[in-house]
């Protein structure tokens, strides 16, 4: 058994010396895979180090008692405790004592690996040590943090965390991370405010950016918008010189009408397939490309003049036609025409009214690119909730009750009605409008949001301001629960619509009925500051809905491996401290699809997100960890159980001494480990995560340290 | 949901037997959930040591048949929801194994709620709170495991 052993190691050392190249003073540390129980076990010498984080730990556990029982376990040849391990001093007893007591192995009882293992693991290395030998015991965020009354139960878990750490630290082997390059490209998905900001300033720092948008135009749901609180900039106005930078940017490769299709690969190397929507228009640069002098969609608008089918405009919400070839307004950016396949009737007038500039092409089919990336952006963005669920309300039911998002184009100069705001039932002037506050967020019925989307309050107060200002003697009537104005000159601006005679009423919209003779609303709230019921009659009635992720969020999060909170915003790496990063390396989150942020607050984490995402593109290389599978040759089988287990198709089977063996590829190997759960031979050997090292952190827990 | 009561803890006297329950979890959701519930002080009862690997892809049944024949009374291996996977499909793969390690603890008459695989998300710490205390309150409930007895 000792010999093949042996094999095994001399074999995997081989095969590690030949794919790929350490430093050469790591060469003579390096191990092969450790069999079972081998020597390294007496030789062990490990240091344990407890942490009292302050009162974090040292309030809910005997310290003294932990560190006396951590001198009993197998191994330790060292223990210590500090009140903050992750100082510079703490790091240093580390330090100190990997050196003096010639520690083979570290382990550190303080908060969570999630939190705090880079900081120890470069301690270790400082020390002299291998990073890799290096395991954390969480006493803090699964043990004194959620036993804090239980004194006796927690230093009892502290104690057998520490066990079982300290029987993985025996084990643990030098791993050498792997280098790789970053690919000089970055992609940013979604091209609201947020995705072109990051665009800007990714192509700005030099960097080749593209940039996919899913529907024909750049622009977001910020160019929906007629005025921005608090300072009623015209939204428009603002946003469409930074539309045309986006379009100019001779870095930013601009993807309008294309979705993300597939995602491969890692930080530094993503190939992400891209699928461009057939859109039967084809650009002048790809007019030239085909030879056509003077050819492809110059935005004139010929065609839409001529084509015969109506269809609702989805950038009006609805509230004015488009054409089936069309463009939502005259600012998109880029200046191109799209067909909507779905309702195009194929009567070929289009083609016909374009003549010689031959722009469509009514066979186009859905094409795909393969572009290669070192960063991720995404900034999805959101969509308004369907708040006709909250029936009590009415939307959809009576005429007269709008969203916000309706009433911003109502008002818009550019909207339906040129910016003269109508009752949609009779066209005519609203004189009393309600605006409903909350409308399905902070709503814990189970039909609403839980959460606040933030910025209603802020734009109720804006749209309240606009029919002042728009209609003379028109009083906006708000019924809120409490009005948020946290920002920069918000709570200012909320000042000054009192004063300009916004009713404010608080309490929460409990029905509204409409009168179906004149279309009047009366909507019926609980005045909780007088304590009595209101029934108040109105013209018309907006709802400030709540927002959610845009309904494709959750398709493109999954091909970036990126994770969700339970509401369905993408989740950051960290809350506080990493609110751009998520836990997929090189992808990086935007704007709302993170959580409801106004405009300010959408642009500073776009260029946060940005500023990140450039970090490795710089830098030209990244370390990945060495969690990769091996295959231990001699005890493999060939039997290819693992190959069509592999996710990322890092497995195959190879033809070695006239026998089949599986081979990985470590490029691939994102180290998951599902191979080596499976393996029926016990062949593979997963670094950091090896058979024999997790066995010996369930014995250590079960038997007590004896392995 | 709700979160657990104030200290769930049910009180022992010295001497008294405390349920060993391993749990292995998923480095990206269900350990990422636990340490959520830490920083949320949501308090549950302190019986479940916890092991991390990076996906519940890893977990081999023979790690939780270790487990039990090491004497412990209860094992949760618990990983992200399904299509959360931070390796797309490893829970799936590690779910139809646990499917299978269930099977086999009731053919040689082990009892299998002794052994449970739950979903937790990383934004899930109240929920984490509450699967850990159920979890201890069924093994409580089902005693110390025969397997302790046999080793004995």
């Amino acid at each position: 058994m000792a010999e093949k052993k042996k094999t095994t190691a001399k074999k995997t050392e081989a095969k590690k010396e030949t794919k790929h190249e350490a430093p050469a003073k790591q060469e003579t540390k390096k191990q092969a895979p450790a069999p079972v129980g081998s020597t390294t076990k007496q030789e062990a010498r490990i240091g344990v180090f407890i942490c009292h984080c302050g009162t974090n730990i040292a309030g809910s556990m005997d310290i003294p008692a932990v560190q006396e029982y951590a001198k009993t376990i197998p191994n330790v040849a060292y223990v210590d405790n500090y009140k903050y391990m992750c100082s510079m001093p703490g790091q240093g007893v580390i330090n100190k004592a990997i050196k003096e007591q010639k520690l083979t192995g570290v382990v550190v009882a303080a908060c969570s690996p999630r939190l705090h293992e880079p900081t120890f693991r470069t301690a270790t290395k400082e020390g002299g040590l291998n990073p890799f030998r290096f395991e954390m015991a969480n006493i803090r965020e699964q043990n004194s943090w959620v036993h804090m009354h239980d004194q006796e139960g927690s230093t009892e878990k502290a104690k057998d965390a520490i066990r079982i750490a300290v029987a993985k630290a025996s084990l643990l082997q030098d791993l050498f991370p792997k280098a790789v390059q970053v690919e000089h490209a970055a992609m940013v998905v979604g091209a609201g405010v947020a995705g072109m900001q990051a665009a800007l300033d990714l192509a700005n720092a030099g960097i080749k950016t593209y940039l996919v948008e899913s529907t024909p135009s750049i622009g977001g749901r910020m160019s929906q918008l007629d005025k921005t609180f608090p300072t009623l900039d015209c939204s428009q106005c603002i946003l469409t010189p930074k539309m045309v930078d986006v379009g100019r940017a001779p870095n930013i490769e601009l993807m309008t009408y294309s979705e993300v299709d597939a995602v491969e690969g890692y930080i530094g190397n993503f190939d992400v397939t891209i699928r461009k929507k057939a859109r039967g228009v084809i650009t002048m640069a790809e007019g030239e490309a085909r030879g056509i002098v003077g050819g492809g969609c110059n935005g004139c608008g010929d065609c839409e003049v001529v084509c015969p089918v109506v269809k609702p405009n989805e950038f009006e919400v609805g509230m004015k036609p488009r054409k089936a070839i069309y463009i939502n307004h005259p600012q998109v950016v880029p200046l191109l025409y799209t067909i909507d396949f779905n309702s195009c009737i194929k009567c070929g007038l289009c083609v016909t009214s374009c003549g010689e500039k031959k722009a469509i092409d009514l066979e186009a089919k859905d094409e795909f690119v393969k572009v290669k990336v070192g960063t991720a952006i995404l900034a999805t963005g959101f969509d308004i909730f369907p708040v006709e669920k909250k029936t009590e309300w009415g939307y959809k039911k009576y005429e007269n009750v709008v969203t916000s998002l309706e009433f911003e184009r109502l008002i818009c100069a550019s909207g339906p009605t040129g910016g003269h705001l109508i009752r949609p039932s009779d066209g005519e002037t609203p004189k009393k409008v309600a605006f409903v506050l909350c409308a399905g967020s902070r709503d814990n019925t189970g039909n609403g949001k839980p959460y606040c989307s933030r910025f209603c309050c802020m734009y109720s107060l804006k749209h309240a301001h606009q029919i002042i200002e728009k209609i003379p003697g028109c009083i906006p009537y708000l019924f809120y629960m409490d009005i948020r104005s946290f920002g920069k000159m918000y709570e200012e601006f909320y000042y000054r619509i009192q004063d300009e005679g916004g009713k404010f009423i608080r309490g929460r919209v409990a029905n509204i009925l409409e009168d179906p003779a004149t279309k009047n609303l009366h909507v019926y709230a609980d005045d909780t500051l007088l304590n009595r019921p209101v029934d108040m009659e109105v013209d018309l009635v907006v709802l400030a809905a709540a927002v959610q992720p845009m309904e494709d969020t959750n398709r493109t999060r999954k091909l970036f491996g990126v994770s969700c909170s339970m509401d369905g915003w993408l989740l950051e790496a960290h809350p506080k401290l990493n609110p751009c990063g998520t836990t997929t390396a090189g992808v990086f989150l935007a704007g709302v699809c993170q959580g409801p942020k106004d405009i300010p607050d959408t642009v500073a984490s776009a260029e946060g997100a940005a500023s990140a995402a450039s970090i490795p593109i710089h830098k030209g290389e990244v370390e990945l960890e060495p969690y990769f599978a091996m295959c231990i040759e001699e005890r493999c089988a060939g039997c290819g159980m693992c190959v069509n287990l592999c996710p990322f198709s890092a497995l195959a089977l190879v033809e070695k001494e006239g026998r089949k063996v599986m081979q990985v590829t470590e490029a691939k190997c994102k180290g998951c480990g599902t191979c080596g759960g499976f393996c029926p031979g016990g062949a593979i050997w997963m670094n950091h995560f090896a058979t024999p090292q997790i066995v010996a952190q369930i014995d250590a827990f079960l038997l007590g340290g004896e392995q | 949901m709700s979160a657990p009561p104030e200290n769930p803890a049910p009180k022992r006297e010295p001497g008294e037997w405390k349920p060993q329950i391993l749990g292995i979890l998923c480095n990206w959701c269900s350990y990422a959930g636990a340490d959520l519930a830490g920083g949320g002080r949501i308090q549950y009862p302190p019986d479940v040591r916890v092991i991390r690997v990076m996906c519940t892809g890893r977990v081999d049944a023979l790690f939780v048949l270790k487990a039990f024949a090491d004497g412990a009374d209860g094992v949760l291996v618990s990983g992200c929801h399904f299509g959360d996977c931070h390796y797309l499909e490893g829970n799936f793969k590690g779910a139809k194994r646990m499917f299978m390690v269930k099977r086999l603890m009731k053919s040689i008459g082990l009892d299998d709620r002794r052994f449970r695989m739950t979903f937790v998300s990383a934004s899930e710490g109240a929920k984490w709170g509450a699967v850990i205390t159920d979890v201890v309150k069924t093994i409580n409930e089902l005693g110390p495991s025969p397997i302790k007895e046999l080793n004995k």
